[in-house]
Parts: C-alpha cells; sequence; structure tokens
C-alpha cells in the first residue's frame, strides 16, 4: 500500500503544476499587475509612479511567464509565475497584497469553516441515512411516495433560499437562535445552530434520493432475500446487512470530501457572517488578492487530493477483497 | 420504534445546544448576557479595512475606526451647517500669511497670483496625551522597553497585548511634523504625496531624499527605520513644543481641509521606531494593524473576519460636545447635550455583516442600533407620499424607529468622452447632440425606478451644502430644464429632437452619412441585475431614435479603456474629499485629463476659457466674487454638457428609540464621540421584540409523527400478523 501511497503522491506534482499554471492564466487574463496596484492603493490619486513602486516592491514588474530579458534558466525563474508558485509546494504561502502573512491566516480562518462543516457533515449522514433507510423501509407505500416527492421539492429549492428563509423563519420570526454571527468557544454554539440546520435541511433532497438508490439497491441482492426467507425481521435486516454493505459507496462519497471541510462554504459563511477560508477566498477575489487566490486554490487542490488518496485506502479498511497495488 | 427514538433524541440535543447558548429571556441575542444593560453601541462593518495607517488609509470603511484614534488638528463641527472647520487639538483656526518672492508679507485680500507662499502656524493644545501602548513604555532610566527586541524575545509576541507593559506621552508639535514627512516614506506610498507635493514645499525632493537614504540603510530581513527627525523638511517645522509650521507654494486654502482628515494626523515617532523592528511585519504587528492616537477611542479588538471593537481611551485629552448649532437642532433635541463631555458610549461593538438582508434583521430585532436602508429592505421601512415625500412605515413608527436624511456631497454621472470623434469636441454639432442627450435621459425617472427616490437630479457639478451651488430658478440648468411654478421641469423630448436636428442627426441619423447614429456605452456589470438599468438606459436615447450599443466589460478593462480614452459613454462618480467647490470643479479642469495627465478628469473635457476660470477660482477664498466665478464656469460645462449631470445621492439613515444625537455629517468622519445610547430601555425592547416562539417546533414534531404513524402501524401489523398467518396455515 505503502508504494500506492508514493506513486499516488508524485502522480500529484505534475497536477498541481497544472492546477497552477491554469489559475495563473486564468487570473492574470482578467487582472493585470497594474490592476492589482490600482486596486490596493485606492481609486483616487493614483499616480503613475506609486503604481510602479507596488509593483517593484512584490515582484510584479517581472515578465509573468518567459522573461526574454534573461538567459538560461533564468529565462523561467526570473517570472512572476515562478516566485509566486514554487514556494506554494513547500507550503510557503508568502504575505498577502496588504501584507499579511496568508499561512497564518489560513490557520486562523480554518477553524470557523470546520466548526460548521464537521456538524453538517456528521448530523447531515445520521439524517439523510436514516430518512433514506426509512423510505426504503416502507416502499411502495405513501411513505416511500410522499418522500420521494418531498425530497424532489427540496432538490428543487436553491441554497439561497434556505439560507435567506431561515434566517427569516427561525431567527427572525421565531427568535430562536441569531440570525447570524459568530463567536468563540462555548458562545459560538447558538450561531452554529442555523447554518447547521439549514445545511442539513438543504442536503436531504439530494442526499436521500442518492442514499435510497444505495439502499435499494442492497435490498435487491440474494442475500437479502436469504435472511428474509430465514425469517429475519426487517428492521434487522436494513440495519444489520443492508446498511452494512451499503457503506462502500458511502464512504466514497464521505471520505473524499473530508479534506475539502476546511475550505468552507462561500455563500453560508458570508450570510451568517463567518470568519472561514470560504469568504477569505470570495474576498481575495474582490480584491483582487492573487497572493491569496493562488494560495487558497493550491490547498483545494492538494486537500482533494488527498481526499482521492483516503478513500482509495479506506476501501481497503472496509472491504477486504480490494487490495492497492 | 427505533425512528421516533431518533427523531426526540435529535429534538432534544437541538433544545439543549439552543439553551446552552441562549439567555434566559431572549436566546437570539447575538451578544453576551452579561453585556445588555451595558453602555456599548452595536454596529457593523462590510469589508475589512485595508489600512488603519492614517498615511494611507483614504477609504470610509477605513475611516470609521482611524477618525475616532486620530486626531488631526482641526475637525468638522457636528452640527453646523454648511460644514464648518473648527479646532480639534489645535487652539484656534490656523490663520495664512501670504508672502511674496522677496519674503515680504502680503496682506490678506492680495490676488492669488502675487502670492509666493504661504504660512500657517499651528498650535496645538497642551497636555493631550496618547492612548496606552507598549510603544511609550520605558524603565526607571527613561528607556524605552520595546525598541530594542531581539528575535528571540520576540518568540513569545503574537499579539500587541502579549507586551506586558504600556506607556503613554504628551503630544507634540514634533509628532504633526513626523506625520507630514510619512508622506513622503519610500515605502509607504501615501496616496496623497502627490498633491502634497505640488504644495508643500520641498516636499517632492524630500521624497527623493528619503529614497536614497533609505536604500543605504542596513535592513533585516528586508526591514529598516528610517529615522524621519534626522531629515530636515523644508516646508514643515516645529516652532516650539506646540506649535508647528507648514509652508505651502502660492495659496491654497484647501490645505485646512486637508488638516481635517488623518493623513495630518500626529504620529509619535516611537510608534514608528516600535513598528518597524525586524520580526514585527511577520506577526502581523504593525501600524497598519494597531493604531496609536490620542482620539476618544482606541482599537481593543482588531479581527476584521469577525469584529473589531472600539474602547473609550482612558488618557482622553477630554471635549465638550457643541453648544451651538443650526436653528432646528434645538427642536430636535441635538443640543440637549450641550455643553457635556465626550465621549458618551464606552464601547463600540463592530461585527462582520456582509450581507444586508441579516444586518437589517438584527436591526429590526434591536441588535443593531442604526441602519441604512438597502434596495431589499426600503418599502418595508419607507413610504413616500403622493407629492413625493418621504416618511417611515407603521411598522417602523411603532418601534419608535427614527429616519433621518441628507443629501450627499457626491455626484454620479454619465459622461462624455470628450476626445471621441462622435460625442466628443466643441463645436455645434457635438454640443448640441450631447445637450439633446442631456434632456432625454431622465434622471427624475432613474432616481424613482433603480433608487427608490434617494437622490436628486443635479444642476451641474457641484452638490447642494457646498460653496458654489445655487438653489432655486438661478440654480437650474437651463438647457434641460425650464422653470414651471417654482420648480424645475425638464424640457420635452421634442427640445431635444430638434437640437438634435440642428446637430446633423435629424432622426437619428447622420445627415454626412445617412447612416443611423450608433452611441456606444461602455458600463461594468451587465449581470441580471444590471439588466433592467441598462435597458433602461437604452430606451432614453431611443426617444431621440439613437441607437445605444451597450459595451459591456470588467471593471480592470474598463479602467484601462478609460485610462486610453477608447470608451464613449461611461458612468462615474466622486465623493468630495473636502467640502469646497474645486473639488468637483477639477474634475473638468483640463491638465487634469484622464488620458493625456492621468488625472481625475474622466471624460477629459479640456476647455480654455473653463481652464482659466478655474485657476483663477481655486485659490480663492468664498467670496461673492468667487460665486461669480464658480457661476461663469457652471454656465460653460452646462453648454459644453460634456456631463450628464446625473445625480446626488440622498441618504437615509435609520435609528432607534435608545440612540440620540443622530445627525448625518457627511464631512465628519470622527462623530462617533457624539452619539449617546440608552441601554436600559434598548434592552427593555429587546425583551420585549425577541421572545422565543416555541410552538411551531413542536407543531411540526407532532405533524411528522402523525405522518409517520399509519406507517408504523402497517408495518407492526405486518410484522405481527405474518407469523399467526403461518402458525394458522400450518
Amino acid at each position: 500500500m505503502l508504494a500506492y501511497i508514493i506513486r499516488r503522491v508524485l502522480y500529484a506534482l505534475p497536477i498541481l503544476m497544472g492546477v497552477n499554471l491554469i489559475t495563473f492564466t486564468l487570473f492574470f487574463v482578467v487582472n493585470s499587475p497594474e490592476d492589482m496596484a490600482r486596486m490596493q492603493l485606492g481609486a483616487k490619486h493614483v499616480t503613475e509612479e506609486a503604481i510602479d513602486k507596488w509593483k517593484a516592491e512584490r515582484g510584479y514588474d517581472k515578465p509573468l511567464l518567459i522573461n526574454n530579458q534573461a538567459s538560461g534558466i533564468a529565462t523561467f525563474t526570473d517570472t512572476i509565475f515562478y516566485d509566486k508558485s514554487v514556494k506554494l509546494f513547500a507550503f510557503e504561502f508568502g504575505s498577502a497584497d496588504d501584507g499579511r502573512d496568508i499561512g497564518y491566516d489560513i490557520s486562523q480562518r480554518m477553524w470557523p469553516s470546520l466548526a460548521i462543516a464537521l456538524p453538517n457533515l456528521i448530523l447531515g449522514l445520521l439524517a439523510y441515512i436514516t430518512f433514506a433507510l426509512l423510505v426504503a423501509f416502507f416502499r411502495g407505500t405513501y411513505m416511500d411516495v410522499g418522500g420521494v416527492i418531498l425530497c424532489v421539492v427540496l432538490m428543487s429549492v436553491s441554497g439561497l433560499f434556505y439560507i435567506i428563509g431561515g434566517q427569516y423563519l427561525v431567527g427572525k420570526l421565531l427568535h430562536l437562535v441569531p440570525v447570524s454571527g459568530y463567536d468563540v468557544g462555548l458562545e459560538s454554539i447558538k450561531f452554529l445552530i442555523l447554518p447547521v440546520l439549514i445545511g442539513v435541511v438543504a442536503g436531504i433532497g439530494s442526499s436521500t434520493r442518492w442514499y435510497r438508490t444505495i439502499f435499494l439497491e442492497e435490498i435487491g441482492k440474494d442475500y437479502v432475500r436469504t435472511a428474509r426467507a430465514k425469517g429475519m425481521p426487517e428492521l434487522a435486516v436494513l440495519f444489520k446487512h443492508v446498511l452494512k454493505n451499503a457503506m462502500i459507496p458511502i464512504l466514497t462519497g464521505v471520505v473524499v470530501i473530508l479534506p475539502l471541510l476546511f475550505m468552507g462554504s462561500l455563500i453560508t459563511e458570508s450570510f451568517f457572517g463567518i470568519p472561514g477560508l470560504g469568504s477569505y477566498t470570495i474576498d481575495a477575489i474582490s480584491s483582487q488578492d492573487f497572493a491569496i487566490v493562488r494560495a487558497m486554490v493550491f490547498l483545494g487542490s492538494v486537500l482533494y487530493i488527498l481526499g482521492l488518496i483516503l478513500t482509495d485506502i479506506s476501501y481497503t479498511l472496509v472491504d477486504p477483497r480490494i487490495k492497492l497495488s | 420504534m427505533t425512528v421516533i427514538k431518533h427523531i426526540s433524541s435529535w429534538t432534544c440535543l437541538v433544545f439543549v445546544l439552543l439553551l446552552a447558548g441562549c439567555d434566559e429571556k431572549t436566546w437570539n441575542n447575538p451578544y453576551p448576557r452579561d453585556d445588555a444593560n451595558k453602555n456599548i453601541l452595536y454596529s457593523s462593518f462590510s469589508e475589512r479595512p485595508k489600512h488603519l495607517d492614517p498615511i494611507k488609509s483614504y477609504s470610509a470603511s477605513e475611516y470609521t475606526f482611524i477618525a475616532q484614534i486620530y486626531e488631526p488638528p482641526l475637525q468638522y463641527h457636528y452640527l453646523k451647517r454648511p460644514y464648518t472647520l473648527v479646532p480639534l487639538t489645535a487652539t484656534e483656526m490656523p490663520k495664512p500669511v501670504y508672502f511674496d518672492k522677496a519674503g515680504n508679507p502680503l496682506s490678506l485680500d492680495i490676488p492669488a497670483e502675487q502670492i509666493a507662499y504661504t504660512i500657517y502656524d499651528i498650535h496645538i493644545q497642551p497636555g493631550v496625551k496618547y492612548q496606552p501602548h507598549p510603544a511609550f513604555a520605558t524603565n526607571e532610566k527613561g528607556e524605552h522597553l520595546y525598541h530594542e527586541l531581539s528575535l528571540s524575545e520576540l518568540e513569545k509576541i503574537h499579539i500587541l497585548d502579549d507586551f506586558v507593559q504600556t506607556g503613554t506621552r504628551e503630544l507634540t508639535a514634533a509628532d504633526y511634523v513626523y506625520q507630514i514627512k510619512r508622506l513622503a516614506h519610500p515605502k509607504l506610498h501615501s496616496p496623497i504625496f502627490g498633491i502634497m507635493s505640488d504644495y508643500i514645499v520641498g516636499l517632492k525632493e524630500y521624497g527623493q531624499t528619503l529614497a536614497k537614504a533609505y536604500e543605504t540603510l542596513p535592513k533585516q530581513q528586508d526591514v529598516a527605520y528610517l529615522d524621519l527627525q534626522q531629515y530636515p523638511l523644508e516646508g514643515v517645522q516645529v516652532i516650539d513644543r506646540y506649535s508647528y509650521r507648514i509652508k505651502v507654494n502660492g495659496k491654497y486654502p484647501q490645505l485646512l481641509y486637508w488638516l481635517a482628515m488623518p493623513f495630518f494626523a500626529p504620529m509619535p515617532a516611537e510608534a514608528d521606531r516600535f513598528y518597524s523592528q525586524s520580526g514585527m511585519a511577520e506577526r502581523n504587528i504593525s501600524l497598519d494593524w494597531y493604531p496609536v492616537g490620542t482620539g476618544p477611542y482606541m482599537l481593543t479588538v482588531n479581527n476584521p473576519n469577525l469584529r473589531m471593537v472600539l474602547e473609550r481611551n482612558p488618557n482622553f485629552h477630554g471635549e465638550a460636545y457643541p453648544t451651538e448649532g443650526m436653528p432646528d437642532d434645538i427642536e430636535t433635541g441635538l443640543l440637549e447635550d450641550a455643553g457635556k463631555p465626550l465621549p458618551f458610549v464606552d464601547k463600540v461593538v463592530y461585527n462582520l455583516e456582509k450581507e444586508t438582508i441579516p444586518y437589517w434583521n438584527k436591526f429590526l430585532q434591536g441588535y443593531y442600533d442604526t441602519s441604512g436602508i438597502s434596495s431589499d429592505s426600503f418599502d418595508q421601512a419607507v413610504k413616500v407620499g403622493e407629492a413625493g415625500e418621504v416618511g417611515l412605515t407603521e411598522e417602523m413608527i411603532e418601534k419608535g424607529i427614527g429616519l433621518s436624511t441628507a443629501v450627499a456631497t457626491s455626484s454620479f454621472y454619465m459622461g462624455f468622452n470628450m476626445l471621441d470623434p462622435v460625442t466628443g469636441g466643441y463645436d455645434d454639432r457635438a454640443r448640441k447632440l450631447r445637450q439633446a442627450i442631456s434632456i432625454a435621459v431622465d434622471y427624475e425617472e432613474y432616481i424613482s425606478i433603480f433608487r427608490n427616490g434617494r437622490g436628486i437630479a443635479a444642476q451641474g457639478p457641484i452638490p447642494p451644502g457646498l460653496f458654489g451651488n445655487r438653489q432655486g430658478e438661478r440654480g437650474i440648468n437651463s438647457y434641460v430644464y425650464d422653470w414651471v411654478n417654482g420648480m424645475p421641469q425638464r424640457k420635452p423630448i421634442d427640445a431635444a429632437k430638434k437640437l438634435l436636428q440642428e446637430a446633423g442627426y435629424a432622426g437619428g441619423v447622420d445627415a454626412e452619412t445617412g447612416k443611423p447614429l450608433v452611441l456606444h456605452f461602455d458600463v461594468t456589470g451587465g449581470g441580471p441585475d444590471d439588466k433592467a438599468l441598462l435597458e433602461w438606459f437604452r430606451k432614453q436615447f431611443k426617444k431621440l431614435d439613437i441607437q445605444l450599443m451597450l459595451r459591456n466589460t470588467d471593471y480592470n478593462r474598463f479602467r484601462e479603456k478609460m485610462r486610453k480614452g477608447s470608451a464613449q459613454i461611461f458612468m462615474w462618480g466622486w465623493n468630495a474629499d473636502y467640502p469646497d467647490p474645486e473639488n468637483f470643479l477639477f474634475l473638468l479642469h483640463g491638465p487634469n485629463g484622464k488620458v493625456k495627465h492621468h488625472g481625475e478628469n474622466a471624460a477629459n473635457y479640456d476647455n480654455p476659457e473653463f481652464n482659466r476660470l478655474f485657476e483663477q477660482m481655486k485659490n480663492m477664498d468664498n467670496s461673492p466674487e468667487r460665486q461669480i466665478i464658480i457661476d461663469q464656469m457652471v454656465e460653460v460645462v452646462r453648454s459644453d454638457a460634456p456631463w450628464l449631470w446625473g445625480l446626488h445621492p440622498k441618504q437615509f439613515a435609520l435609528s432607534h428609540a435608545w440612540y440620540f444625537n443622530s445627525k448625518p455629517n457627511l464631512m465628519a468622519k470622527n462623530s462617533l464621540k457624539y452619539k449617546r445610547i440608552d441601554p436600559i430601555l434598548r434592552d427593555e425592547k429587546r425583551k420585549q421584540w425577541n421572545a422565543p416562539v416555541v410552538w411551531p417546533i413542536w407543531l411540526i414534531i407532532i405533524g411528522l409523527l402523525l405522518a409517520i404513524l399509519p406507517a408504523v402501524v402497517t408495518y407492526w401489523r405486518k410484522e405481527h400478523q405474518l407469523p399467526h398467518r403461518q402458525a394458522r396455515l400450518d
């Protein structure tokens, strides 16, 4: 397995380089270093001299990808791309355009993102699996039909509607929790209830449908028929056999997103005023801060690749028939 | 039954969590329970301030904080209108002394062109002290404790509060001089260095001197402390401990307005020395993050990802609430606190609120003390009468919410690129085309549809409330409006069509080429939200049978087009730096053109007559003579019509019954100290408005149980009847 993991990590390097290159190209197609300087220096009374100084101090006065003025290897190394991208592989994110340390900011902001994402994942899984089992258990009855209709309705509603509607209903009309905000420690619980609840409810439709399909596929297999023929109660069939065997596709979906939980949710964090990495990324895009954008895209790519590797490993843990080679 | 158990345990969990984090009577209170009755004001910010260093800071979101911390020598009177400058740390208003080239003093009424330079002597109050700060901490010998820190000593330091000792010292004139020198610091990039180096004697050369000096300094991790005290600046000098002198080229009365901005606030050299140490920047400990001032408040929490907190500065020198104001300030209770010591509020908590909807909901629940009005909530808050008068809705009145409005010292206009071969130029053909369009684009309708009436159609470049703006019949743009029944009335579209015909575009067709007239409107955004707006503009041009083509780009490309002069028609805006007509008229001054001179004249308007009058007017004191020149200038630009004058936005602000001394002052950014609240009344109202409503939750739970019950019963029967039937069959 170790050889497999090493190989996968080595495969990741050219992928990460490619992601970096694409991010770099896309960013600089839209924003030039001059645009970045103007954004940082403000809208009024900005002189060309000040722009040139700003670019020179941050290394944005160099060519983007190829330096025709340089010779040898410096043609590629004396460029913005090389300066800004290579250190990322050592997880040195550098400073944002306003001078703040990006690594420090990420370490501070990943916890609020995680504070929402983790309970959202755990409670969501519990709710979706329970609901999907319930619907599968009562398959063919009004519960099944009603459940499917409800799921389709829930799937059809925009995520933003859940947030605004949830804030209006639970926060404004019922006065049960704060409409928005965040705090640290135990004080944070009252702020997390609503975004987590909304996250869980918003995911019920699609996730329940997905898990129901998995369970129904398992229910149709021979071992279930055998268990029933032996007189095993239906609840025991579902929880002891079907749920256990359905874990492989469920794990596939869950493990792959585990590392990405750090990255936060863009809309939820924005509407609830939660200082996570999602809002950090959005703010950086708005303020044309390439240093943060490239760090967050790189981090997202690394975590995604990590998620895929973890998924492969988890297969071997839940199904002894699978071996990584 | 397992299912029911699941649901019950989930419900319990939710309620336990709810109760754990909420206070006894209001569950939705986002603040700590102990703060309920405290003298704390609650506000918000939507974007993190980029700079808190007063030499760099230049945006409203940054001034919200630093204007309460730093004290320039002058400030705007809180209540008087038009906006009036008064001393802040200065003992009196600085008086200009004019000199000729030979250094002989001149009388005050001498024409500006004869003045070689002007001297302002500024005297500050003794006894003003800085907030507690580690930069001032000293040992028994008077040596600074934290000015020579090694990297190992810094290992334990992560935030400013990690420095155990703090100190203070008296404000001196040298601190003001030090800050003015910082304008030229090569690493700071002050946005006003360019402008100020045109006026402050020797500042431009001083920038070059500092750049050379900085290059030669030994640097640790690219950090070096440039002691500005070692480098004299000709135009700014310390006279004595409490007095300093600013020498400006020629006559520049606008300097006084600049002296009310944080750019000219004092900066102790100790703070600069302290923050310039190696290792500080890596820890984000800098002047951009931890301000040090003499103002009524100091920044005690700086977490722009979550919360910023200002608390009363224990060393504040004291100031009294104004005793004079406008006549109606007595009726509105704005002078009830006259003479009382400032500030009234102990602490101000600014929470990060990126979206307007949650902010609005929390304002209605009493968790924010004031609010603006976004488009989403306008109808809920404000009703507009048939005559156009605005008032609050019943819901707002019942809550005791108050409304205040003010016309901003800003202009949002539509501009023509005067370098463009079709819309630009100064001949009759182009001028009449622009005048025709000025009549056709109905800004009254625009304000009504797209701004809920929050604005007034502009008659020229100068907003109301500023010297130079004329009201009434004399103030209307006679090229676009007629004066009818005591009101300006937009000219009929036929008048515009006639002008268009005279311009050679009868019926929207170019008489010279026989082709339809197609104009290009360069816009940014253009998303679904802007669709109606852009379509509206197209319809306005359609009134004249002119085809308006939209050229949509992102903001960066748009700015590039503007810099290169390739845009034809565009929208732009300007917020006043200071309440002087020069700050708006310079937007049309030829040598300030964007393409040729990289200035702020986005239309690239360059009329020699206007330029001549501008040079004459810009350095004059406000006087009838200045008004006459301004009238001439306004007449010239109205005739040339390089802009559709657009609108001046009207700001609407709501405040709760427990919030006092609310008067919009769009120039004074340091008005927090005047605000007062009644926290007892606020707490009562919060409890009254936010009692938790629990019954719907039980209703939902019962509904779910009822929905599941028949299925459970069916299953139970199936499970129990099957063995029974099987037994009977056997």
